[in-house]
């Protein structure tokens, strides 16, 4: 399935959100979702929705953090 | 507000009260280390923070562990249209688990001028969906009075460009804004050395919000501690009244009595 995360084009198996969390987190190593969230092809998707929320084909997904700002 | 009308000089946004005027951001400095001692010398309560997409190549700094225990102000920094703006706000209600919200909303990356039309717009959903909002905007009485009676609960006008260090560019529109406006005001922007972030306070303001002036300071634990006194002694002025400025030279010390002919 074609996906769009964070404005690039990715094939992916996830079925939900946490499943997409998951697979696009691994390499950091994350404790928890705290700090983190994400929108769902411009609306934001809380986290105790992501296991019932689907994916599919053609979604855009944006996986935002909070960091240092102005 | 007058002096007695409010002895303890409390500062309250949306029914918080603030132990400090001084509200800085976290970007830019040299490393994690010197942010927080910064933020400490600063004696900030209140931190502002961005939201920004993942990278996958690299962790980044947990900024949020960093400063716990800190009020994160969160900002929708770099939105161009209400749209974004909107979106950024309710992931960072999410992320921070905070519902208030800096709302920046820039007309052009050269200027990062605010774009009033979509900035007025993104304040009216943002305080119908329940969020603190706490506009970055001109130094424009109208339009801070605008988005007050829209429901912000502070405005906060541009001292001058963001990142500049011009300082106060405007400082009679500053202080016609500071005395008309119904909620706090926080000059945000342009700040460049402590005695900028006095004058605004001198002029009426709130607070102060700042960043640049001290992460890109020599020493920005040494300059975080500068502005918190700056911030303090531009209050206790503006409180105590300055006399007026006159053309002409006028003796303090007493005029009888003086020695010899």
């Amino acid at each position: 399935m074609k996906l769009l995360v964070n404005g690039k084009p990715r094939e992916s198996a996830s079925a939900n959100l946490v499943e997409l969390w998951q697979e696009e987190t691994r390499e950091l190593s994350l404790d928890s979702p705290k700090g983190y969230a994400v929108a769902l092809n411009g609306a934001l998707v809380r986290k105790d929705r992501w296991a019932e929320t689907t994916l599919m084909e053609g979604d855009r997904v944006e996986i935002v953090r909070a960091m240092q700002g102005g | 507000m007058k002096a007695d009308m409010n002895p303890s000089d409390s500062f309250i946004i949306a029914g918080v009260t603030l132990g400090s005027r001084l509200f800085l951001g976290t970007a830019g400095y040299p490393n994690q280390r010197i942010l927080v001692d910064a933020v400490e010398a600063s004696g900030a309560e209140v931190v502002t923070m961005s939201i920004r997409r993942i990278s996958l190549d690299r962790r980044g700094s947990d900024t949020v562990n960093l400063l716990k225990g800190r009020r994160f102000l969160p900002n929708t920094a770099g939105c161009e249209t209400a749209r974004d703006a909107v979106l950024t706000a309710e992931l960072a209600r999410e992320a921070l688990d905070t519902n208030w919200i800096k709302v920046e909303v820039i007309g052009d990356r050269e200027t990062l001028y605010p774009d009033v039309t979509e900035l007025l717009d993104a304040t009216r959903q943002l305080v119908d969906a329940g969020f603190v909002v706490l506009p970055y905007c001109n130094d424009d009485p109208i339009v801070c009075q605008r988005l007050a009676d829209l429901g912000a609960a502070a405005v906060m006008p541009m001292g001058s460009l963001i990142g500049s260090g011009m300082g106060v560019a405007n400082p009679a529109n500053l202080e016609r804004i500071c005395r008309r406006s119904s909620v706090p005001v926080i000059v945000d922007a342009g700040i460049g050395t402590a005695s900028d972030a006095t004058i605004a306070m001198e002029l009426g303001a709130s607070a102060v919000l700042l960043n640049t002036a001290v992460a890109k300071s020599n020493d920005p634990v040494l300059m975080a501690g500068s502005m918190r006194h700056a911030v303090v002694a531009g209050r206790l002025a503006f409180r105590a009244g300055r006399i007026p400025r006159r053309g002409r030279a006028e003796p303090s010390s007493p005029q009888l009595g003086l020695v010899g002919s």
